[in-house]
């Protein structure tokens, strides 16, 4: 390698992107912007109510307007067999159809599609198409879902519950917590939020004979090119998936869903090109929406404030059709990873209901921060102590690693605390504290919030997809430098900051370095834009496949000039032997004889200049952050004004500091719009209450002040040294910034459980009143009245019941990566149960307990990682029904029929 | 449906259509003109991507029918940059000041800034962030915008205040 990387001549450098020159100009080339010959277009019909039955669908008038030339519905296109798939690829375990089958089950959901010579005339048809639907009552909220058990959203399934891991209550930690010399709870919970990238979803579908083109908005072209091979069953068909220019996803489209995936089915079918782009309407209310969540902590302080134990107890409001029936354990996972939490245990559950589903959005687990951080400041309050001081009792040190978190995460190189040092010099506390004085001397209220956090980044264990990215590198015989990387930009730069990296690691000037990562019929598999992965994945592969590069240079140049490799090096373009000048030879050179004159090149060499390199970066990479701000409510009119924002983050090696900051300023103004803004609202009869950008309000640039940053940069393990820094601003903004809301508000003693802390809510935690949400939302005590009781343990059955357990079952586990289909083989002997349990992972014995029909057993595995499944089953009748006991992955459910 | 004749210069090239009464500007912009650089991004007036410049006014091509162009001239972020591909004023100070990301909502804000920036009176600092508070970008959190703005609006060293 030529440079040392850090202090690069282009890593570390804010170089304008290679991107703008096009989008400042109009050249960009966004999915609606594709037009092909004899292209149609597509518009939905869709359901008025949140939950019934279909009882017709009249076309007819629809289908005799002139310029209409289909309409297709569910059953038209179950002549494809199609499998919608989660993120990680799997099937889920509920029916999910392009299309409504029999029944709606939100408002929004797509029932049929009009096919017609413009999206005009096909929105004149799609109004003409006359259903009949036999409205039911639906499910809108957690508390609805678990309410609603004997009525589930699902048909087939036993209740709302999409999944769930963790225990109700841990005796060992509710002993600690009873005995806790400060016990700190509290319930929050979080608005529903639309991802709300400016480019709505889009998607432009053209088979042309065995060819199946489609243009798409999306995170990474190669995966959604893997999953409509999935999806469509391998079809014969060479599946081409492009998307050059994507506006903004924010998660939104890691996954293509149900209304792409139908025009691209009935592509298939009609074989004309079909176009769909999403208008704001269909994104606000029928798009898949983030963030509806309620969190309650119960967190155990001794007398000096340090941490001896916590409960949480979590929902998330799953929608109908989630990108991933999800539990949400990474909240799990990093709720307490940057602290010194000694015992830590939880419920986590996901919840069906009668709303559009679950996706991803910036920091999908943000939630663990936010209530965390919001959490100490009120444990600071209640025991008495400066809430920057309790959290330096309590956050990993530098010193304190390498250590292991409650859930079994190994941390070795996090920041926090020494990022909070770096930011308390910045931020004057004592001077704003005599200010903060000052003001509410004067009626005026000034807050100050501070955060720390660590964000996990391109993580490589656990979920299949996310695990490598791939460099493919040439140097051109013109010895131009073309790159085809499995990374993707939806405005993450990645066109620039992976030529930095490469230039910087080839020797050859930034502009010699031309980036593709559009096309997925170049280049190979990789998730994109995804966990925060591209710059340490990515980057990684494209440093690795660059080095390659340089060494097979390095060996042709010694050769054909006879020299030493050792004194070969790569710069600017020419390659150099050092002391002397006479024998430097540009690139262009060396690869016109490495393409052409291969009878030069060192005996048994392979002609060319071309590198591949697939990169699996370090488990996980954590970037740490402690961020501060200062605002003032106006108590008069409950707004909040934002006066200062100073963010100290430690992303490591920075390829391109203005990036770096681009994404850090992004993710805050998300953050302001979560805690002050935006809200997704439905009313009781699961109606959409903010459909335009007037009743979802995003934040203008009013809203969001300046950002101050301090960069700390501690190598990473992963190469290059770089950490991701794509979620951190949405994950830490929002506490800070409700802190600092809850600090100027003390006076009136608000707690700020509930966001968005819009003005009206605002004056109401200053008059001390309820807000109308907390009455509907069913905090715990509410739950506890409301719920039916839980279900009693699984009673001593009566006899042995050896015919009743022997035998073949076949086993489901319902794992965060989608159902797991099991054998399992039992025999019981006496109270001795022997047995086998066979996956596509393998086969494994096993030896337990059984009790009756109640059957417990241990198992250990290695794959993924290395943890004991502990098994807990009933057996009743044909079925079975349990838990396994995952290590740090918690609990997952077990179901099973008799074989 | 009612049709109307139109005659629209365009980036200073004569474009005559027959359009129906309800055909949107953006949309004829878009899809029959072919100048694909003004993105339609909300569809009812708050985001402020489609913006263009309608006889020396930022005007918002979702709000504007098609039929209402007529014998209007139109500058579309295509036309701004010079014919050598010199970048406008307003298009090179958000590329200094990394005032984009994805790019979709960038299109509005240069016309926006170029059409207050070519009033006769220069535009102030204040004037130009007010009129940002019209348009929505996603992915920066306006940094680099503001920043844009800044440098536009910055005093030659000398020139009295």
């Amino acid at each position: 390698m030529n440079a040392p990387i850090g202090a690069g001549r282009f890593i570390g450098q804010r170089l304008p992107r290679t991107e703008d020159a096009r989008l400042l100009t109009g050249r960009g080339l966004f999915t609606d912007d594709v037009v092909l010959a004899g292209m149609l277009h597509v518009a939905f019909v869709r359901s008025p109510i949140a939950r019934g039955r279909i009882v017709s669908i009249d076309a007819i008038a629809a289908g005799g307007l002139p310029g209409v030339h289909a309409i297709l519905t569910a059953s038209d296109l179950a002549v494809l067999r199609i499998d919608m798939l989660n993120f990680f690829l799997a099937v889920p375990d509920i029916a999910i159809g392009p299309l409504a089958s029999g029944r709606v089950a939100y408002v929004g959901d797509p029932v049929a599609m009009v096919i017609a010579a413009d999206r005009y005339l096909a929105e004149d048809a799609a109004g003409l198409v006359a259903v009949e639907y036999a409205e039911e009552i639906p499910t809108v909220t957690i508390s609805d879902a678990k309410r609603t058990g004997a009525d589930p959203v699902h048909a087939g399934t036993e209740s709302n519950e999409a999944a769930a891991m963790g225990d109700p209550e841990d005796d060992a930690i509710e002993a600690v917590l009873a005995a806790a010399p400060h016990l700190v709870s509290a319930s929050f919970t979080h608005q529903r939020i639309s991802q709300s990238p400016m480019e709505a979803r889009g998607v432009v579908a053209a088979r042309r004979g065995g060819e199946l083109t489609v243009y798409i908005s999306c995170q990474s072209p190669q995966l959604v090119a893997r999953y409509l091979a999935q999806a469509f069953g391998l079809p014969p068909a060479n599946i081409r998936v492009i998307a050059k220019d994507v506006g903004g996803s924010f998660g939104l489209k890691s996954i293509p869903w149900r209304e792409e995936v139908a025009v691209i089915a009935a592509g298939m079918l009609l074989g004309c090109p079909l176009k769909w782009t999403e208008d704001r309407l269909e994104n606000l209310t029928a798009s898949n929406h983030a963030r509806e969540q309620e969190l309650t902590l119960r967190v155990g302080f001794d007398a000096e404030g340090r941490m001896l134990a916590c409960h949480a107890d979590y929902g998330i409001n799953n929608g109908a059709y989630p990108h991933g029936a999800d539990a949400n354990i990474a909240v799990m996972m990093f709720l307490w990873a940057a602290y010194k939490m000694p015992q830590f245990s939880f419920l986590a559950r996901g919840w069906y209901t009668n709303t559009p589903g679950l996706g991803a959005y910036r920091g999908p687990w943000a939630i663990e921060t936010q209530v965390r951080e919001v959490l100490l400041d009120m444990a600071a309050r209640q025991i008495g102590i400066d809430p920057i001081e309790l959290r330096r009792r309590n956050l990993i040190t530098k010193a304190d690693q390498p250590c292991t978190t409650p859930l079994g995460i190994v941390l070795e190189d996090i920041t926090p605390a020494e990022c909070l040092d770096k930011l308390l010099e910045a931020v004057d506390v004592a001077a704003f504290r005599a200010e903060q004085a000052a003001a509410r001397a004067q009626g005026r209220h000034l807050g100050l919030g501070v955060a720390a956090y660590i964000e996990p980044t391109a993580g490589s264990t656990g979920i299949a997809v996310l695990a490598t990215d791939v460099a493919q590198i040439r140097i051109e015989p013109t010895g131009r430098v073309t790159a085809i990387l499995s990374t993707h930009s939806q405005g993450h730069g990645t066109q620039t900051t992976m030529a930095q990296v490469i230039a910087e690691t080839l020797g050859v000037g930034f502009d010699a370095v031309s980036v593709f990562e559009d096309d997925s019929s170049r280049g190979g598999f990789g998730a994109g834009a995804s966990g925060s992965r591209q710059a340490v994945a990515g980057g990684g592969a494209a440093i690795r496949a660059s080095a390659i590069l340089v060494d097979k240079v390095t060996r042709i140049a010694a050769h054909l000039l006879n020299a030493n490799p050792a004194y070969v090096r790569i710069e600017d373009g020419m390659v150099h032997v050092a002391g002397v000048a006479e024998m430097t030879r540009s690139l262009r050179e060396i690869a016109e004889i490495a393409y052409g004159e291969p009878d030069r090149l060192p005996p048994g060499m392979e002609p060319g200049l071309e590198a591949q390199y697939r990169y699996r970066p370090p488990p996980i990479t954590f970037t740490s952050a402690a961020h501060a701000c200062i605002v003032e409510v106006d108590t008069e009119t409950g707004f909040v004004s934002i006066k200062r924002w100073v963010c100290a983050e430690d992303c490591g090696v920075m390829i391109n500091p203005a990036v770096v900051e681009g994404q850090i300023a992004g993710g805050l103004a998300q953050a302001i719009g979560a805690v002050l803004l935006e809200d997704m609202a439905y009313d009781a009869n699961g109606n959409p209450t903010t459909a335009t950008y007037k009743d979802y309000l995003l934040p203008a640039i009013s809203d969001v002040p300046d950002f101050e940053y301090i960069h700390a940069s501690t190598r990473s393990k992963a190469e290059g040294g770089f950490r991701g820094v794509g979620e951190g601003g949405a994950i830490i903004g929002p506490p800070t910034l409700i802190n600092a809301i809850a600090d100027a508000l003390s006076p009136f003693g608000a707690r700020c459980l509930d966001t968005p802390l819009t003005p009206s809510r605002i004056l109401d935690l200053i008059a001390g009143r309820t807000s109308a949400k907390r009455h509907e939302a069913a905090g715990p005590a509410a739950e506890k009245a409301t719920m039916p009781p839980p279900p009693a343990p699984p009673a001593a059955p009566p006899s042995p019941a050896k015919a009743a357990v022997d035998g073949l079952w076949k086993m489901v586990l319902a794992t965060p990566m989608g159902p797991q289909e099991m054998t399992g083989r039992f025999e019981t002997d006496g109270e001795t149960l022997r047995g086998r349990l066979d996956s596509a992972q393998g086969a494994q014995d096993f030896q337990g307990k059984v009790s009756g029909t109640h059957l417990k057993w241990e198992m250990k595995v290695t794959k993924p990682v290395s943890i004991t499944l502990k098994y807990d089953i009933q057996i009743d009748g044909d079925k079975l029904t349990g838990k396994v006991k995952m290590g740090f992955f918690g609990t997952a459910k077990v179901t099973g029929v008799r074989a | 449906m009612s049709e109307h004749h139109i005659a629209v210069t365009i980036n200073g090239r004569l474009h005559q259509a027959t359009v129906e009464g309800r055909q949107v500007l953006g949309d004829f912009l878009r899809v029959t003109a072919g100048l694909t650089g003004l993105h339609l991004g909300c569809e009812h007036g708050v985001c402020g991507a489609c913006t263009i410049i309608v006889d020396g006014k930022a005007v918002r091509a979702c709000l504007m029918l098609a039929a209402q162009a007529d014998g209007t001239s139109i500058t579309t972020v295509e036309g701004l940059a010079a014919p050598d591909g010199t970048l406008h004023p307003v298009q090179q100070a958000l590329r200094d000041a990394h005032g984009l990301q994805c790019g979709f909502c960038t299109p509005g804000i240069v016309m926006t800034l170029a059409a207050l920036m070519q009033a006769p009176a220069p535009a102030t600092e204040e004037t130009l962030l007010a009129a940002m508070s019209g348009h929505i970008c996603r992915c920066t959190g306006y940094q680099g915008i503001r920043r844009a703005i800044r440098a536009l609006t910055a005093r030659p060293p000398g020139e009295p205040a």
